[in-house]
């Protein structure tokens, strides 16, 4: 079936305390010199084909509720 | 004194914050998320929780519940509404208050008692203190950092829409020590403190919630005396 996936990611302007928390905990596993953020991703089948029409709905759905724009951005695309 | 006060899904507190309207001389009203009725009360209060199960975000999906859409009709028609916590997340979702608030900057869940200045009285919900005041109202969130655009905290700062400012220790890292805000009316105020456990001594250290709701008496008494001047 096809498949919109929808990434959503805090602004790089706001703390991300659960990316910290997995920086920190990757620096104490040896992992060094990797800073990690946090995001959702969120994969929304869609009966039939995906037409411009259909990721306009899914961005609608992504500005709406998937994402709250005050904190994070999205990035709408088709699964390849 | 009618108040609605609005069950969700994982809602906590509603029961508290009935009883709260209760010891404070007003008449507590249940109001169900799946209902689009308010049946006319005076006022609402969106109680702490974690309405949803904090799913995608905490108040993300209550913001959307059939008795929100009345909410939101009625505070922009002036309504009296208070979010405690997790109702002022939904109220952030709702774009009734500006600004979002996410997780601690210390990963931290924090349940104490905080201390608090009343920053503005001129809210439906704060006019019963002084400005200035010192109060102490309990804090219990993982999530009540106040975040927001640089523009937007200098509108609240400048139209003075800071309520309520933590002092002695900022717990979770809120921009500017947030700790309630009002939209422009001063009819919606949202806070993560939660003034309605601050109403009995056997259960708190202070009662300092009570100005909360002898603050909404005074504004739906002014409302009442106007409006009977208006038509005599």
């Amino acid at each position: 079936m096809a498949k919109i996936i929808v990434d959503v990611m805090p602004k790089p302007e706001i703390l991300d305390p659960q990316g910290k928390a997995i920086t920190g905990s990757l620096a104490r596993l040896g992992y060094s010199g990797l800073s990690v953020r946090q995001g959702k991703r969120f994969e929304i089948e869609v009966d039939g084909e995906i037409t411009p029409e259909r990721l306009e709905q899914a961005t609608q759905a992504a500005d709406s509720l998937l994402a709250n724009t005050t904190i994070e951005n999205y990035v709408v695309r088709v699964d390849q | 004194m009618r108040v609605g006060v609005v069950t969700f899904p994982g809602s906590l507190d509603d029961v508290d914050a009935r009883r709260a309207v209760t010891l404070t001389g007003g008449e507590a009203v249940s109001l169900w998320h799946a209902s689009d009725s308010l049946q006319g009360v005076d006022a609402v209060i969106l109680p702490g929780g974690f309405s949803y199960g904090d799913y995608l975000r905490c108040g993300a999906i209550a913001r959307f519940s059939p008795v929100m859409a009345e909410v939101i009709k009625a505070a922009h028609a002036g309504l009296p509404v208070l979010g405690i916590c997790n109702g002022f997340q939904v109220l952030c979702e709702a774009h009734l208050l500006p600004g979002a608030l996410i997780r601690s900057d210390r990963r931290t869940f924090y349940c104490k008692d905080q201390d608090l200045r009343v920053e503005s009285t001129d809210t439906v919900w704060s006019n019963a203190f002084t400005p200035g005041q010192q109060i102490n109202i309990i804090i219990k969130h993982g999530e009540g950092n106040y975040q927001a655009d640089a523009e937007t905290v200098k509108m609240l700062e400048d139209e003075n829409r800071v309520v309520f400012r933590y002092i002695n220790g900022n717990p979770n890292g809120s921009l500017h020590d947030i700790a309630g805000i009002t939209n422009e009316r001063g009819n919606v105020v949202g806070l993560m403190p939660h003034p309605e456990h601050n109403v009995d001594p056997v259960t708190a250290p202070t009662r300092d919630g009570i100005g909360f709701f002898e603050s909404l008496a005074r504004y739906l008494g002014a409302l009442a005396s106007r409006t009977q001047g208006g038509t005599a």
